[in-house]
């Protein structure tokens, strides 16, 4: 019994590290995209979904699996260029209420054109069969070889990221133009081409979370808004323009929902009969989020990695 | 010291390395000007700040009245009699002149949880706004917007929201810049009288008005107070000749 | 000589009523229904106003209070409706259907959450603010999908209105004419506190944060007494919102509730008492006019909504009376 539930811990723990690493890759780049330009972008989990629709439309289409993350990777960062250049960069200078609206009812376009291409009806995005069955880990877990899968691309991105915001030139003019935009003018560096390409970039992230996500769940209009602001919640969290932050605070979020969700009404039935443990737990672990949110609130204000 | 109202002692503040502040200790008594100089990057305004209580300091104490307020925020330090001008002006720039000496009359009468009578209509609040704004010369321009005020316009308003408050001691970041000549010299003549009702701890680059104005001068370089005293002393001091004023006051 | 804004403020107000009026006289209750709901979703807009407009707070979560007013209704109306008394741990208490008592209770209960949410969101401005809002927002959503008791993911159905003391309530014209009466009021009231010594401060914290605390005031007080206000008014908006549907569910909650909202604002044109009264009614008519043209009618809104903010900020009260409101 008590091997059986350190195995069924290990598995959620797997769980949380998987959901933890895709929040991350929709974090990172709205925090990229704040940091740098400044801007809050509502729009970020349309990103997402157009990454999950390119995705499963290209994989409808041709059946691989490869081609439909590039799709995702692709469509989430034309669309995000696109973006940039017709109506965020009207934004940088604006307040944050302008920005707010504008990317809401960037929202209401992109989901409702969705809709209009695809119908109402979720697409469903096959897992690749190879990685449908599980693997066995050290110990004799059995886990999803998809979901493990997740967890290393997430972490190879991850890590791709922070060498290419650390090492590379053009990290280094995001870095530069984090701290100072009249700076990376003097630099030399056309402003308006770095700010599309961070958005971009983000919006690829964006993508390939949503078209990874997409193979698990369903891909469907308003797939985003609840993974945005899940994001919020770990950018809150990380500090904002932070992208360590953004790591910690999306495994710190994806760890406790998924362990919230099931260790909660497991240690209420101990105090209270099973069917209301259940329901009792699970309303209060859909809180646990925005708890951990409050208290880091009530200590950092600014968040774990933020400055000011 | 008895008579120091304000009364700053051993303040100390770094921001990583560099220390900008390094054990500060002046005080301000009562009637007196007293004019902090010093050049670029001397930590004039961080010194403000903490006296304000923008900016916490690393270590020391600020006493005002004998009271210790180093723990105090902005606002209560504000309550306590602190009336501060600001080097950048600090205005509500959409509301009207009027409304801003208002507030001040607000903040003072401590009669901000009135939410049904409209202020602009409060007589007694209304008599204070524009008496401060009647002392600076401001009184015709008070139904314009802040916006529309030219630069040394926003300056003397910022004194006059100052007055409404009518604090124990006043607290001027470079009240002169950007006035011109004539400006200058009406500020100048404006605070000189002003000293009688509360000291003035005042930061100025123009010379003229401070060797004018200023019963003490403390002169802070690199963060330290290297010298205090009279404007003759100052004027007379050799290291504060090498280290700052160079021939710009020589006789 | 009254300004050209005050005569738009009259004619938009009193559209509402004559709209009202004109449908009951052509037998359209239909009409009657849309001008309430109207008036309603302006009601939730004008408490969000204050916080937004004058205080600067971009509350994306105000949903959360607009849910709450709207649960304070289904679950007191809920209990009296099957005589079960409303077992709340310390003490039990009876459900009721008056309109006053719920309208009470929706506003303490608004105006609760709000002291709560404000004393952590008001430790964080900008985009912080947005986001933890927004995120509140959330919390409540998910909550009530996954707490079984009140109906969960699927809502709440109350049968028959509420009842308010010598009206038919059940007639949609008197019910039209409550709320319109509510919204009345409200707007006098946060008139009256514009133009107050609160109302100064606050304003003048938008504008300028430091110049509030050199006079002796503290921001975040006056902005979370702002907001208190703000969510007690949007509770009672949601209140009424149940009533009118007879019905409640998690979507009172949905950040998109909270979005339409500043939404009303900016379309009727911030820093404006009466904007989110234009606002609300233009998109009331937009919903009406466009969901008939297409299914698809979001992208019209969403378009619309992109052009009003890129390229006429003022809203359509900036566009009639070609001038800035507080916000230029």
């Amino acid at each position: 019994m008590g091997w059986m539930s350190a195995l069924l811990l290990i598995e959620q723990v797997l769980n949380g590290l998987q959901s933890g690493i895709m929040l991350f890759l929709m974090a990172a780049g709205l925090t990229l995209i704040f940091g740098v330009m400044g801007l809050i972008n509502l729009a970020h989990g349309s990103l997402y979904m157009i990454g999950a629709f390119a995705a499963a439309a290209v994989a409808g289409a041709t059946g691989s699996f490869v081609l439909a993350l590039a799709a995702s990777l692709v469509a989430a960062a034309a669309a995000g260029a696109v973006i940039e250049v017709a109506v965020i960069r009207r934004l940088y200078d604006r307040d944050h209420l302008d920005q707010v609206l504008a990317t809401f009812a960037l929202i209401l376009i992109l989901s409702e054109g969705t809709r209009w291409v695809f119908g109402s009806f979720p697409l469903y995005l096959d897992v690749p069969a190879a990685l449908a069955g599980p693997v066995t880990l050290p110990g004799g877990i059995q886990y999803p070889a998809y979901r493990l899968l997740i967890i290393v691309v997430g972490l190879l991105v991850a890590a791709g990221l922070f060498l290419l915001i650390a090492r590379t030139r053009i990290g280094i003019q995001i870095r530069a133009g984090e701290s100072d935009r009249e700076m990376i003018a003097a630099l030399g560096v056309d402003i308006s081409r770095l700010y599309t390409l961070v958005f971009a970039l983000g919006a690829a992230l964006a993508g390939l979370a949503g078209a990874l996500v997409g193979a698990i769940q369903s891909v469907q209009v308003g797939m985003g808004e609840p993974v945005l602001i899940l994001a919020f919640v770990v950018i809150v969290i990380g500090g904002i323009g932070s992208i360590k932050g953004a790591l910690v605070g999306a495994l710190l979020v994806g760890l406790t929902d998924t362990l919230g969700g099931v260790l909660l009404p497991l240690a209420l039935s101990g105090v209270m009969e099973a069917s209301a443990a259940t329901s009792v737990g699970s309303a209060l672990a859909s809180m646990s989020i925005y708890i951990l949110m409050a208290i880091v609130l009530i200590f950092r204000p600014t968040g774990l990695y933020g400055t000011a | 010291m008895s008579d120091a109202l304000l009364d700053l002692q051993g303040l100390s503040k770094s921001f990583g390395a560099l220390r900008v502040t390094d054990t500060v200790s002046l005080t301000l008594r009562s009637g007196e000007i007293h004019a902090l100089i010093g050049p670029n990057g001397a930590g004039k305004s961080t010194l403000i700040q903490q006296v304000a209580g923008a900016l916490a300091p690393d270590a020391g104490r600020i006493l005002f009245e004998g009271r210790d307020v180093t723990g105090l925020g902005t606002a209560q330090r504000a309550q306590a009699g602190l009336g501060r001008t600001f080097q950048i002006s600090a205005l509500a720039m959409e509301n009207s002149v009027l409304q801003n000496v208002m507030l001040g009359a607000v903040g003072a009468s401590r009669s901000v949880w009135r939410f049904v009578r409209p202020v602009m209509r409060d007589a007694g609040l209304r008599v204070e706004a524009e008496a401060a704004l009647h002392r600076v010369g401001l009184g015709d321009v008070a139904a314009m917007r802040v916006a529309e005020l030219s630069h040394g316009q926003r300056r003397l308003l910022e004194v006059a929201v100052a007055l409404t408050l009518k604090p124990k001691a006043f607290l001027m970041d470079e009240p002169m810049a950007g006035l011109g000549s004539e400006g200058s010299a009406r500020m100048t003549a404006f605070l000189d009288g002003l000293r009688a009702e509360a000291p003035i701890l005042l930061v100025e680059h123009d010379m003229d008005a401070v060797f004018a104005l200023a019963d003490r001068i403390s002169v802070l370089v690199s963060g330290r107070v290297i010298a205090t005293g009279t404007p003759a002393q100052i004027r007379r001091n050799a290291e504060v000749q090498t280290a700052y004023l160079g021939e710009e006051v020589a006789p | 000589m009254m300004r050209r804004e005050t005569i738009l403020n009259l004619l938009v107000f009193l559209a509402l009523p004559a709209v009202a009026l004109a449908a009951l006289a052509l037998d359209e209750p239909f009409t009657i229904t849309l001008a309430t709901r109207a008036a309603i979703l302006a009601l939730a807009a004008v408490g969000l106003n204050l916080a937004l407009g004058l205080g600067g707070l971009v509350s994306l979560g105000h949903a959360v209070f607009f849910g709450l007013g709207g649960y304070a209704m289904g679950i007191l109306a809920s209990h009296a409706q099957s005589y079960a008394p409303l077992d709340l741990g310390l003490f039990v208490i009876d459900g009721t259907k008056s309109m006053p008592v719920i309208w009470l209770v929706a506003i303490s209960v608004s105006a609760l959450a709000a002291l709560l949410i404000g004393l952590l969101a008001l430790r964080t401005t900008g985009v912080y603010f947005i986001m933890i809002t927004l995120a509140f927002g959330q919390m409540f959503y998910y909550f009530t999908i996954s707490w079984p008791a009140y109906g969960g993911e699927d809502g709440l159905s109350i049968y028959v209105r509420n009842s308010f003391p010598g009206l038919n309530t059940l007639d949609p014209v008197q019910f039209f004419g409550l709320v319109f009466a509510l919204l009345a009021l409200v707007l006098w009231i946060m008139g009256r506190i514009e133009r107050s010594a609160f109302g100064l401060a606050l304003g003048t914290a938008r504008q300028n944060a430091t110049r509030v605390e050199t006079v002796g005031l503290s921001p975040f007080k006056l902005r979370l007494v702002a907001f208190v206000i703000s969510g007690a008014v949007t509770g009672l908006a949601g209140a009424l919102f149940a009533d009118l549907n007879r019905f409640v569910s998690p979507t009172m909650f949905s950040w998109q509730m909270s979005g339409e909202f500043i939404v009303f604002i900016v379309l009727g044109g911030i820093g404006r008492l009466f904007g989110p009264v234009v606002g609300a009614c233009l998109f009331v008519l937009l919903e009406h006019l466009l969901s008939g043209v297409s299914e698809f009618w979001l992208i019209y809104l969403g378009a619309i909504l992109l052009f009003v903010v890129l390229f006429a900020r003022g809203g359509v009260i900036g566009a009639l009376v070609g001038q800035g409101g507080r916000h230029e």
